[in-house]
């Protein structure tokens, strides 16, 4: 009855036609919704969640030659439940200047990444972003290939280029502006190239998403009131770009901390990155309860800046889908 | 004049960001055609390294695992991508949401040496109490990349959930279609160019995992990324040259021909949704 009495203004028919069809999510759904839900929620729980559980599990276990190569938490004699919790591998990694060391080398390796990665990006993602429609594509395009190219294939790339009779090092011998090959390959330099390389493609792309979106209103309104272009490129486009910026910073500095194949390819074998101490400690040394310490070490450096960028994509998100 | 500055600045930071990004992989291919056995001195030109690749078995069986591996795991991430992308954008707020949206965000950034000595714990732990899975192998790895290509298939599912129109679902609702008809009928069909474009992203990201591979395979499993590394961890090798060199050909012609689907998509979307306006 009700509803016949609304239905007789078109605007509140169509109001109500759309809360008819939430509602019949809602009705419907309860029990669909929770089955569409519970399958990706399940696997995560099961494949993601919870093996970090058995990660903190195993950081406060003991090395022993069995297999597998840990002591067990809880044992069992008689009646009595014993838990032994050793934090010996946590002071152990906090009194060794080699970890310390490592956790520090790799911040400090993913910063200069980040901030190297950023100062190239920045013109890259702008220039595309700015360019006619037309050509947009194919450019977004081309700067992306590499990126769906095989990452160990691009690290591969450089091992020719940077060795000590690569390319690079004849290039200088031939123009004379060196007398003997430069030692390029396994240094600090060529792991810090290699990265900013294999990881500028993270990024351009969520840089240039941010500027394609902006306004250029905004900037002709900054010129016509007498912006100069580095004026209006500082106080409207960089404060407007924000979120690209730290979306891009994050998404780089974030996974080169715990960098393995770069380092391990074109790196110094003395001084070591911490996601190489990781797996060392897993498959060299075969100490898996260290090599959980040290994963959960770094999951605590790195669960603020991924909560972080978490919580701003969410909020941009939620932002979308109220409109 | 200054807009013509502009573009010619723009013009020289590209030509220098995609020479950055491509002379490596151009000398790379290039070196792939030397005769000689030092990757770095130019003998001439030959194509002996690519013979010598194709008729290498164990590159052969590594490619058809990874290739298999690809294949289950960009579709059972993309099943489970989609499910959690309706979750994320149509199901409004349910409790566990932000546990849920985090669990999602976290592979995607988190570094792999960390996401892939959690999973091998559990598969170990599992092993332990269940006797299942009693070896690693092809499905740990499968388990292992799922989780991870799912996390970048939800990205871009629930993005174009979230942007498109969805007076259509509600149209359909309205006249009666059950949601999962609505999903079916409706929401799918419009999606699907996302859906093709999270799966090839999906197939791209496991053919190419190393880290959480080398962490979930078992011995008799060797993928062309760990038979990549464990051999250019040896040095230079024209081989993997040639191998590289072909990845790059593939991955530029599925790229292209992804590309130009997905924009003659996106003109036929437009050019439609002008009809019905």
């Amino acid at each position: 009855m009700n509803s016949r009495l609304l239905t007789q203004h078109p605007a509140a028919n169509l109001a109500t036609a759309r809360g008819r069809a939430r509602l019949a999510w809602r009705r419907w759904l309860p029990r669909g919704q929770a089955l569409v839900t519970a399958m990706p929620y399940g696997w995560l729980l099961l494949f993601f969640l919870v093996p970090f559980l058995f990660v903190l599990g195993i950081s406060f276990s003991e090395v022993e030659v069995a297999s597998p190569p840990y002591r067990a938490l809880l044992s069992r004699s008689e009646d009595v439940l014993n838990v032994a919790l050793n934090l010996g591998n946590y002071r152990y990694l906090f009194g060794d200047a080699l970890y310390l060391d490592a956790y520090l080398g790799s911040l400090q390796m993913a910063s200069i990444t980040t901030l190297i990665c950023l100062l190239l990006g920045y013109p890259i993602a702008y220039t595309i972003a700015r360019a006619p429609l037309t050509k947009r594509n194919t450019l977004l395009m081309l700067v992306m290939l590499p990126f769906w190219t095989s990452f160990l294939v691009r690290v591969y790339a450089w091992m020719g280029i940077l060795d000590n009779e690569g390319l690079l090092n004849k290039l200088l011998l031939q123009l004379g502006l060196i007398d003997t090959p430069l030692q390029l390959m396994h240094t600090q330099l060529s792991v810090q190239i290699v990265m900013v390389y294999a990881y500028l493609p993270f990024m351009i792309l969520p840089l240039f998403s941010n500027l394609a979106k902006l306004d250029g209103r905004l900037l002709e309104a900054a010129e016509d009131l007498g912006c100069r272009p580095w004026q209006a490129f500082l106080r409207v486009t960089l404060p407007l770009s924000r979120n690209g910026i730290v979306a891009g910073a994050m998404l780089v500095f974030i996974p080169a901390v715990g960098e393995f194949v770069i380092p391990e390819l074109v790196g110094t074998p003395e001084s070591l990155m911490i996601g190489k101490v990781l797996w060392m400690e897993f498959f060299d040394n075969n100490n898996w309860p260290m090599a959980g310490a040290v994963t959960i070490v770094m999951v605590a450096l790195l669960i603020i800046p991924i909560t972080y960028l978490h919580k701003r994509e969410e909020k941009q998100l939620a932002q979308a889908e109220q409109r | 004049m200054q807009e013509k500055d502009i573009s010619g600045f723009g013009r020289l930071v590209l030509t220098l960001g995609l020479a950055f990004l491509y002379v490596p992989i151009l000398i790379l291919i290039v070196y792939s055609f030397n005769s000689s056995k030092l990757v770095s001195v130019w003998a001439e030109f030959s194509t002996s390294w690519y013979r010598v690749l194709f008729n290498d078995s164990d590159v052969i069986a590594a490619f058809g695992l990874s290739v298999r591996i690809a294949l289950l795991a960009s579709l059972m991430s993309v099943v489970l991508g989609t499910l959690a992308g309706m979750a994320l954008a149509r199901f409004g707020r349910f409790r566990g949401k932000s546990l849920f949206a985090g669990m999602l965000t976290a592979p995607m950034v988190m570094p792999e040496v960390i996401t892939g000595l959690s999973m091998l714990l559990l598969f170990i732990q599992l092993k332990d109490w269940f006797g299942f899975p009693a070896e690693r192998g092809m499905l740990t790895i499968w388990i292992g990349h799922v989780t991870l290509c799912m996390a970048y298939v939800t990205v871009v599912i629930r993005s174009r959930l979230l942007e498109m129109d969805r007076s259509v679902e509600e149209a359909a609702m309205d006249l009666g279609a059950k949601p999962v008809k609505t999903f079916f009928l409706i929401t799918l069909p419009i999606i699907a160019p996302a859906i093709a474009s999270s799966f090839l992203l999906a197939f791209t990201l496991s053919i190419d995992d190393l880290v959480i591979t080398a962490f979930l395979s078992g011995p008799g499993a060797t993928t062309l990324p760990q038979l990549i590394f464990s051999r250019v961890r040896l040095g230079l090798n024209p081989e993997i040259n040639a191998l590289a060199s072909i990845t790059v050909l593939v991955v530029t012609v599925l790229v292209i021909s992804a590309n130009r689907l997905m924009a003659r998509a996106e003109r036929r979307r437009s050019r439609l949704a002008q009809l019905a306006a």
